[in-house]
This record gives C-alpha cells, sequence and structure tokens, in this order.
C-alpha cells in the first residue's frame, strides 16, 4: 500500500485518535485541548492539499481493509474530487472553528470535552466522506448523528440543549435507520456494497422493481439529515447547542452530509421518477418555507438556523432538477452556503458573546461599537442574499438560470421561475433585516453588556470565511474553478457540462431575476418593517403555524403511551402468574409434538421404545419410595415448616445421590452429595434471617375459596408436568441410545485427553470452554452474593438473638455458677472437638479427589467443594470469630487466581500455535512419585479447584457474618429504626433498604 | 427400573412444580432445588440406564457396556450452576425480605 492510500484513512481516523487524547486533558486545558484540536484539523487540511493532486480529472485514490470476509464487507477507503472538496471543507472549516471555539467558550465550561467531541465528529464527518462502502458510510453517519447529540446537549444542565439534542438525536437516527435499509436494498440490487461497483451499476439499478423503495429509503435519510421538509423541524432546536457546533454542524458540514450522500448518489439514483418529484418538490417546499420562516425569527440563530434549512432547500431542489448543470450548481452552491453560513454563524456568536443577547428585537446600532464585526457581517449578509461580486451571487445564478431550462414541463418546472424568484426575495429579505436591525437605527441602551469589539483572534476565522467569499466572489475561474471541476468530474464524468465561472454573464434571465429578487427582498422588509421591529410583538405570522417540534412531541408521546399500553396488557410485576405461564406454555410446547403426531400421523408417537426393560431391583424401588416421600413432604412442609422441609428437600438429593451411583455416574453422585452439604448448610445459615411464619386465620369464605382455587389450578398443572416428565423419560429411556458425539470422546478420551475418566475428560478438555464459562457464571454468582450481602439490612423482627438463645441466655443466668453463652458454648462439645480434627484429614481427601480426578470420579470442582467443606466445619466447630482469628482465608484472591490459571492455561495453547484450551498430556518422571501422568488439563482444573474453593467459602462466609454484625446491631432497637450508625456500608441512601 | 425411575422423575418434577407457583419466596426456592433434581435425573436417563458400567477406562473394563458419559457431564454442569443459582436466588430472597418486609415473590402480600 502505497503512502497516498494509507494517508486517506488516516485523515479520517487521526481525529478519533486525538479525540482520545484530548479527552484526557485536565479540565483547565483550554490551550492544550484547542492546540491538540487546530492541528489535527490542520494536518488534514495539509493532507488533503497534498492529496489534491490524485483526485484531479476523475482519478480516484482508493485502498480497502479487510473487515468482515466471510460476508464479503471490507473497509474501503476512497477520496476522489467530490469528497475532496468536502474533506477541505470539514477540515479547513473545523480549523477555523477550533481557533474561534477556543475565545468563545467559558473559562468555567470543561472545555476538553468539548474539543474531544468536535475531534470525534470531524473524524466522523471525514470518515463518512472517504468511505467507499455504503455499509461503512452508514456507520460513520449514525457516528455523526451521535456525536451531534452530544455536541448539542454539550450544556447539559440547560434543558432546551437536552431536549434539542435529543430531537436531533430520534430524527437523525431515525432517518439513519432507514438509510440503511436502503443501503441494504441498494447492495443487495447491485451485489456488492463497494462504491465504486454501486456507482457502475445504473443499469441494473434502474431495472430493479426495488429501485423505488430504495430512493425513498435513502432520501428519508438524506432530509432528516439535511433538514429537509418534513423533517426539518429539529434543525432550530438544535441550536441550543454553543455556537460553535452550530457554525460547524449546522451550517457547514452536518446538514451537508445529507446533501453529499444525494450528491454521490446522483449519477445512480438522479432522473429517475420517485427522485425527480420526491427531491426537487422536498427541496423548493423547504427553500420556500424556510426563506419565509426565517423573516419572522426574532432570534439571530433562529433567522440563521430557518435561512440554512431554505439554503439546503435551494440545493436539494437542483439536485432534484436532475441535470449535470443543475448538479455543477448544487455542489458550487454548497461550498458557497458553508462559508458564508459559517460567518455568519460566528458572527451571530459574536455578537451573542459581546452584547448577552441575541434578541433582533433588542440589538440596534451596533456598528457603533464594533465596526469591523459589523463589515464583515454585511459582507457575508450579502453574500447570503446573492449580491454581486460575492460567491452566493454566482452560485444563485447559476441556479435561477437552471430553473429556465426545460425539464419535463409540468406545471412544477413552469412555475419554478416564479417559486425561485420569490425563495430569494426572501432570503434578500432576512439577511436585510439581519443586518439592518442589529447594525443601524438608534443605539440599543438596555444589552445586557456593553457592546464592543472581540479580541481579534476570535474575529480572524470570520474575517478569512468573509475573505474566501469575496475572492471567489471576484475571480471564480481562477480560485474555486479547478476544484470544483475535479469535484463535478468525480459526480458526472464524460457528462460534465462545460462550466462557466464568471462574475458577469451579460443581462441574461437569471441576471434580471435576480434584480426582481433583490428589489421585491426590499420592498418587502420596508413594507414589514414596522412589524418587524415590533419589540414586543411575538406572533409569527402563518409561517409560525408549522409546529414541527408540536407534532414530533405528539409522535413522541403517544409512542410512549403505546409502549406503556402493551407492557401493561402484556407484563406484569407479579411472579406467579408469570411462572404460571411459563410452565403452561412449556408443557404446551412439550405436548405440542404429540398431538401433532397424533392427529396427522406423521413423526414418532409416543411409546415405549423395542429395548427390553432392566429388571427391577426391590431395594431400587424401596430408594424411590422413600423419595417420593421426600418430595412430597418437602412440597407439604416448605411453608410453614421450613427446616423440616429443606431436611426432606437434602433426603431428597440424597436418594438422587443413590441414583447416580446406581446408574452408573459415579461422578455425579460425589459432586451431587458435596453440593447438597453445602446447599444445605448455605440455607440454613440463610433460614436464620426469615421470620417465622404462622398460619393466618383468614375467615373471609371466599378469599379461602379463590386461595383454595388457586391450588388446585397449580397442583393440576404440576401433576400434568410430572407425568409428562415422566411419560417423556420412559419413552427415552425404553429407546436405544442414538449414536452421537459420545463414542469419539469414548474413543479418544485417553489418546486425545490423556484420562481414564472420561467424564472429568470430557469437562476439562473436550469441553473445556464450557467448564470455563461455567466457573465464571461460578464466580460472578459468589461476588454477586457477598455485594448483595455487604448492604444486607434483615428483617425487623429477626434482628437481634433468635428465640432459642434467648431461652439459652435466661437458662444460663437462672443458674448460679453460670454465665451468658455458656450453653451455646457447650454445644455439641465432643462432635466439635472431632470437626475440628477433621480439617487435615478433610484437606487430605480433598487432595485425593483432585489428584484422581482425571483417572477416577473426582475432580478439581468436587476437590474444591470438599476444601470449602473442611472451612466451613471450622467455622462451624469454633465460630466465626476463633475461625478468623488464627486462619486468614482470602476467598476473592482464590477465585482470582483460579480464574487467572484456568484462562492462563486455556492461552498457554497459543505459544504453541494451537487453538484457545487445546491440551497437552505426557507422562513425567517423579522423583519419589515416580511415573507420573501429567496433563495441562490438570492446570485447567487446577484453577477449577482454586475458584470453587473461594467462590463457595465466599458465599457461606458472607452469609455467617451477617450474624457478627447483626450481633453488633442488635443492643438498641431505637438505633436501628435510626438505620445504619455502625456498618460499613452505611450511606445517607442506605436508610432505603435499610430495616423495615 | 425404568418404570420407577420415570415415576421418581415425574414425582420430583410435579413437587417442584407445584413449589414453584407458590407464593413464599421459600416454598419457590425449595421447589427449584427439587425440580433441579427432576431434571438432572431427566438428562441422565436420556442415555439408556446402564448399571455396573461407569465411564472410567480401566483395565478389562468392557467400553461397550459404558454409561453414555455425555449426559453425565451435562448433568455435572447443571448441578454447579444450579448450586450458584440457589445460593445468589438465596441472598435476594434475604434481601427482598429485609426490604420488602414480606416473603411473598410480588415483594408485597397479594390483595384480598
Amino acid at each position: 500500500m502505497d503512502l497516498e492510500t494509507t494517508l486517506v484513512p488516516a485523515l479520517a481516523l487521526l481525529p478519533f485518535l486525538v479525540s482520545g487524547v484530548v479527552l484526557l486533558l485536565p479540565r483547565n486545558a483550554r490551550n492544550a485541548a484547542a492546540g491538540l484540536a487546530g492541528a489535527t484539523a490542520l494536518a488534514g487540511v495539509g493532507i488533503a492539499a497534498w492529496l489534491y493532486r490524485g483526485v484531479t480529472d476523475g482519478k480516484v485514490i482508493e485502498g480497502s481493509w479487510a473487515w468482515l470476509p466471510d460476508i464479503g464487507l471490507r473497509l474501503t477507503w476512497r477520496l476522489d474530487g467530490l469528497s475532496w472538496l468536502f474533506v477541505l471543507l470539514v477540515a479547513g472549516i473545523g480549523a477555523l472553528v477550533v481557533l474561534y471555539a477556543r475565545y468563545y467558550m467559558a473559562a468555567d465550561d470543561p472545555v476538553p470535552r468539548f474539543f474531544s467531541y468536535l475531534l470525534a465528529f470531524m473524524g466522523a464527518m471525514l470518515g463518512l466522506v472517504l468511505s467507499g462502502n455504503l455499509i461503512q458510510l452508514v456507520i460513520f453517519w449514525e457516528l455523526t448523528s451521535l456525536l451531534s447529540f452530544l455536541l448539542i446537549g454539550y450544556w447539559h444542565h440547560n434543558e432546551n440543549a437536552r431536549d434539542g439534542a435529543r430531537m436531533a438525536l430520534t430524527v437523525t437516527g431515525f432517518g439513519g435507520f432507514l438509510l440503511l435499509i436502503g443501503a441494504i436494498i441498494i447492495g443487495h440490487i447491485v451485489g456488492s456494497f463497494e462504491l465504486s461497483t454501486v456507482l457502475a451499476s445504473r443499469d441494473a439499478l434502474t431495472a430493479s422493481p426495488l429501485l423505488t423503495p430504495a430512493i425513498l429509503c435513502v432520501l428519508a435519510g438524506a432530509f432528516a439529515k439535511s433538514a429537509q421538509f418534513p423533517l426539518q423541524f429539529w434543525l432550530p432546536h438544535a441550536m441550543a447547542a454553543p455556537t460553535p457546533v452550530s457554525a460547524y454542524l449546522h451550517s457547514a458540514t452536518m446538514v451537508k452530509a445529507g446533501i453529499y450522500l444525494m450528491i454521490r448518489l446522483w449519477p445512480v439514483l438522479a432522473g429517475h421518477d420517485g427522485w425527480y418529484y420526491t427531491v426537487s418538490l422536498a427541496g423548493l417546499i423547504t427553500f420556500l418555507l424556510g426563506g419565509a420562516v426565517a423573516v419572522f425569527q426574532n432570534d439571530l440563530k433562529g433567522i440563521l438556523a430557518y435561512s440554512t434549512i431554505s439554503h439546503l432547500g435551494l440545493i436539494t431542489l437542483l439536485l432534484g432538477l436532475s441535470t449535470p448543470a443543475a448538479a455543477v450548481a448544487a455542489i458550487f452552491h454548497t461550498l458557497n452556503h458553508a462559508t458564508f453560513k459559517a460567518s455568519l454563524f460566528m458572527a451571530a456568536g459574536i455578537i451573542d458573546h459581546e452584547t448577552g443577547t441575541r434578541d433582533v428585537r433588542r440589538l440596534s446600532g451596533l456598528f457603533k461599537h464594533m465596526p469591523l464585526t459589523g463589515t464583515l457581517a454585511i459582507v457575508a449578509a450579502a453574500a447570503m442574499a446573492g449580491v454581486p461580486l460575492l460567491n452566493g451571487f454566482i452560485s444563485k445564478e447559476m441556479f435561477l438560470s437552471e430553473t429556465f431550462e426545460f425539464h419535463t414541463g409540468s406545471l412544477l418546472d413552469r412555475l419554478l421561475p416564479l417559486l425561485a424568484t420569490l425563495g430569494s426575495a426572501f432570503g434578500v429579505l432576512y439577511s436585510v433585516r439581519f443586518i439592518h436591525q442589529v447594525f443601524f437605527g438608534p443605539e440599543a441602551t438596555d444589552l445586557p453588556r456593553k457592546p464592543h469589539e472581540p479580541v481579534s483572534w476570535m474575529r480572524l476565522p470570520v474575517e478569512l470565511l468573509v475573505a474566501i467569499c469575496l475572492v471567489v466572489g471576484i475571480i471564480p475561474a481562477a480560485s474555486v474553478g479547478p476544484m470544483l471541476k475535479s469535484g463535478a468530474l468525480a459526480v458526472l464524468g464524460a457528462e460534465t457540462p462545460n462550466v462557466q465561472l464568471e462574475l458577469w454573464h451579460g443581462f441574461t434571465p437569471a441576471f434580471l431575476l435576480s434584480l426582481v429578487a433583490m428589489a421585491l427582498g426590499f420592498g418587502l422588509y420596508i413594507a414589514l418593517y414596522h412589524r418587524l421591529a415590533n419589540r414586543t410583538s411575538t406572533d409569527r405570522p402563518w409561517a409560525g403555524r408549522v409546529r414541527g417540534r408540536r407534532t414530533f412531541n405528539d409522535v413522541m408521546a403517544s409512542l410512549e403511551l403505546a409502549s406503556a399500553a402493551i407492557v401493561r396488557f402484556f407484563g406484569t410485576v407479579r411472579l406467579q402468574p408469570q411462572l404460571f405461564l411459563v410452565v403452561t406454555a412449556a408443557a404446551a410446547a412439550g405436548a405440542a409434538p404429540f398431538v401433532y403426531q397424533a392427529i396427522t400421523k406423521q413423526g414418532s408417537p409416543l411409546t415405549l421404545g423395542p429395548s427390553p426393560l432392566t429388571p427391577v431391583s426391590w431395594s431400587f424401588l424401596v430408594l424411590w419410595l422413600f423419595g417420593v416421600v421426600f418430595a412430597v413432604g418437602a412440597a407439604y412442609l416448605a411453608k410453614f415448616h421450613r427446616v423440616a422441609s429443606l431436611i426432606f428437600t437434602s433426603a431428597a438429593g440424597l436418594v438422587v445421590c443413590a441414583t447416580f451411583v446406581w446408574l452408573s455416574a459415579p461422578d455425579l453422585a460425589v459432586t451431587q452429595l458435596l453440593v447438597e452439604i453445602v446447599t444445605t448448610v448455605l440455607l440454613l445459615l440463610g433460614l436464620r434471617w426469615l421470620p417465622r411464619r404462622s398460619a393466618l386465620s383468614v375467615t373471609d369464605r371466599a378469599v379461602r375459596t379463590r386461595a383454595n382455587l388457586r391450588r388446585g389450578r397449580d397442583l393440576a398443572l404440576a401433576l400434568v408436568a410430572g407425568a409428562g416428565m415422566a411419560v417423556l423419560a420412559l419413552a427415552a429411556m425404553t429407546r436405544p441410545n442414538v449414536s452421537g458425539i459420545s463414542e469419539f470422546f469414548v474413543t479418544n478420551a485417553l489418546s486425545g485427553g490423556g484420562g481414564h475418566n472420561i467424564v472429568n475428560v470430557i469437562l476439562v478438555d473436550f469441553r473445556g470452554f464450557d467448564t470455563l464459562g461455567e466457573i465464571t457464571v461460578l464466580g460472578i454468582v459468589a461476588l454477586t452474593v457477598f455485594a448483595l450481602l455487604r448492604r444486607f439490612r434483615p428483617a425487623r423482627e429477626v434482628v437481634g438473638s433468635t428465640r432459642q438463645q434467648q431461652r439459652q441466655d435466661a437458662y444460663d443466668e437462672a443458674l448460679s455458677g453460670r454465665s451468658v453463652g455458656d450453653t451455646a458454648t457447650d454445644y455439641l462439645f465432643v462432635p466439635r472437638i472431632v470437626m475440628h480434627l477433621l480439617f487435615p484429614i478433610v484437606t487430605l481427601f480433598a487432595l485425593h479427589l483432585f489428584l484422581r480426578g482425571h483417572d477416577h470420579p473426582g475432580g478439581g470442582f468436587a476437590a474444591g467443594i470438599t476444601m470449602a467443606i473442611a472451612f466451613i466445619l471450622q467455622y462451624m466447630a469454633r465460630g466465626t470469630r476463633w475461625v478468623e482469628e488464627r486462619l486468614r482465608v482470602l476467598p476473592l484472591r482464590w477465585i482470582g487466581l483460579g480464574l487467572l490459571l484456568a484462562v492462563a492455561t486455556g492461552a498457554g495453547s497459543w505459544f504453541f500455535g494451537r487453538p484457545f484450551l487445546t491440551s497437552a498430556h505426557e507422562t513425567v518422571e517423579l522423583p519419589v512419585l515416580g511415573s507420573v501422568p501429567l496433563a495441562s488439563a490438570t492446570l485447567f482444573d487446577l484453577g477449577v479447584f482454586a475458584l470453587v474453593i473461594g467462590a463457595t467459602i465466599l458465599m457461606l462466609i458472607a452469609l455467617a457474618h451477617q450474624s457478627i454484625r447483626s450481633a453488633r446491631q442488635a443492643p438498641t432497637a431505637e438505633e436501628l429504626a435510626g438505620a445504619t450508625s455502625d456498618a460499613p456500608a452505611a450511606k445517607p441512601g442506605a436508610d432505603a433498604e435499610g430495616v423495615g | 427400573m425404568e418404570v420407577v425411575l420415570a415415576l421418581g422423575i415425574g414425582v420430583l418434577t410435579a413437587a417442584g412444580v407445584y413449589l414453584v407457583l407458590r407464593p413464599r419466596t421459600f416454598q419457590v426456592i425449595i421447589g427449584m432445588s427439587l425440580l433441579t433434581y427432576a431434571v438432572n435425573l431427566f438428562i441422565l436417563s436420556m442415555g439408556s440406564l446402564v448399571i455396573g458400567g461407569a465411564p472410567v477406562l480401566a483395565e478389562g473394563a468392557d467400553v461397550s457396556k459404558f454409561a453414555d458419559p455425555l449426559p453425565q457431564s451435562l448433568v455435572l454442569t447443571s448441578i454447579v450452576i444450579s448450586f450458584s443459582m440457589t445460593a445468589l436466588f438465596l441472598v435476594i430472597l434475604l434481601a427482598a425480605r429485609g426490604l420488602t418486609g414480606t416473603d411473598h415473590v410480588d415483594g408485597e402480600e397479594a390483595r384480598p
């Protein structure tokens, strides 16, 4: 890749890079932030200038990177004459805006954030115009929407800014979504998203029936971005942004993105009926409406915003006309508008900055105080009005002469010269008003600040832009001519007309129309003067009735209401009905295929399979008789006798465990047994914090009947679910095994995984990634439990000693020779010593389980739980305080180490050029132990082991610690009511989750 | 054997589902445990019932008589995950009890 193709993506990516750097600057680093931003923008201008010779005469610099090769997407960077013009616009005006913003922003604004957003926006905008791929273009398009949201909402303490930002994002984001659809349709028709392919496929597009939807979707995106009717309403509200943002985004760049897109796709889309009518009509309406509304605005930025809308309409109209000459005029006016409108925005910002108001009705006679700024604004406004010797005049004359051309002969086509003149007259009118009311007339006396000229650095960008207006206006062919030509060539190719950029074309009809518009504008201003200058008037005649914002708000509100209604209808905050529906749906889904089979006789029926039943063992039957009793008992007792229910559940767990042994699943049995122990201890610890439940004596018969009905219904559903599971299980067990992947595991466990215990090899080797996920879940759960319990406040009635403790204490107190707590200390004295002594034995057993795991039942998980049980036994035997005075268990470290070890083992295989978690195994001769088979999976299992220890202990200890904390809380109930005096998590906000 | 196991799974499921539909959090937690037992056995039962064929390669072991190791490793994962779930649910149960003053699953007593 040569230097040129490397520089093109660098243009777009450099601003993002610097944006990240600027964001890290301290809050008051105004000069550093502005300096970096300005240097980046200037670098962009420099690179663009250097690349210019590569894009003249229709040449293209293009390079691409692989992006998503599987679906044929590449990141393509493409610079041609048109995108070069936009690069120059974005980077050049960007540099001026940075300089301006340095002096505009107040000292207490967080300026680095501002410049960071601005740079990121610049990058997004450059990325957009440099994208050589439609999907890539849409992504940058959406980025500009997001960043404009951040920039408009920069002063987020201001409600208008927040509203404006949200509205802009909603409208442009919605447009971007439609644009994506349009891009996908185009890509579907053409067979590629590459811009160069798309631009060469006009015939394929024309032939496709999907063309009109594609055009409409693309246009919706472009109209939303470029504020075309009926999506124009967001732009005036975006004026809540800081003025540099308005100057940059809302005059020169972002609103031109839609224009850019329309010019970009002009060669393939223009001329179709859908394009002609949609684009010209939207453009015309926007042009007239924007101009008319601008006249009656009283905010300087409001005038400029609507005038921008109007000018964008003009450009859109030109593009809609679908002739090459009109397209050239559109490109030219895009550049001219950017220069004069940016300078006017900056001038408006200066006026606001130095006088404290932007209200045209309050401002008056400012010329005396700020003659330089005034002169600059007058020249820029004259360019906006289309006065000769300025750039606006030339492009506007191109526009007017284009309206005379014959296009389709429709009514619209014939009325066009008149309507265009009227629109231009509006332009003259609001330009005159802008200048006359602000700079002339009697001196204003009640301005918030005494007006004066700004610092010269702040005026410099305006001066440069106005100079460009003049130079282009006087010597167009020599200044902008070549660049415009290369831009036009990039779009029009061989069709490029030979445009004469000249100041004076003679007394053409267009010139006459210009004069008419000028006269009409002045005349209207004189006629309307008193109404417009009236300081108290708030009316906005006829034009003010277009209420885009109200419609927008109505739409948003009804969307919210509709979502709320949907949630109300389909959702419930009540868990019981939800679970009932879930179980019912599951049962129905399970039954559906068999019902379908019964009706259509297709598929396999739900019958017993051909395999013979294994002869029943009587002890297994007895075991399960107990199992049934335990399960039903647990269910029956769960409401009022929690401990009994818990014991029954554990007993049922033991039955399951025995079944695992019976059915050749020793690993499951070991794990189930150990997990059962830990779960039971955990639940027992938790039970301490659940208040007593006693039967409510409900006397209302209706309520009782309803409750019984509900229970009956649930019982019926439970029986259906149970029967379904039983039948399914039986049907599956009586069928021969399907030969699936199991065979692979059995065959390869030893040769591939180096272990004899196939289940363990599957877990730590073949399906090691699953296990990694599983232990991660365990770790996360442990941390969550820990975090939840740190702020845990138990229910009020369980704080303090339990009834058992109270009885013991009362007994101790009543007897002489005993002190309070003796009974608790003496409790289970002998077993406690046994438990105490068990610690090394259980530890050894854990190690044993771990080491044999790869070849025999056991493994890291079982070993970890066993080790945790060893610790728990100590806690139970000696109490939390005693253990923690002697033993430092750091469960968080165990979790971290375990996870790290597991991941590191997995990543280790990368060093051997293998995929993540590939295992290796070797038999190693060790002293003393002899030959020991070692597998890298053992290291992985060690990670599992460490994590399981950490997670289990963390959960159990976190629960156990509640007792100590509560003992500290216990003394006064009043203190508790006042909430959270001693706990480390005590914060003002903790009251809400406190006792009660 | 198959019939006994299938019935056992059925009873565990029925008890579990009934409890899961109950309004008290502790009932739900017990119900989830019972349901887990049932589901684990159900997954195991997807391979055929094998007695005396633990899938451990040892001297003289007959590979053709092995129990299917795949459901076993699935169940092993399931045991661990349900352990995590029980622990998390227990803590949420306790926190909700302290926060809302009731152990009803909806966070408030049912309106009569």
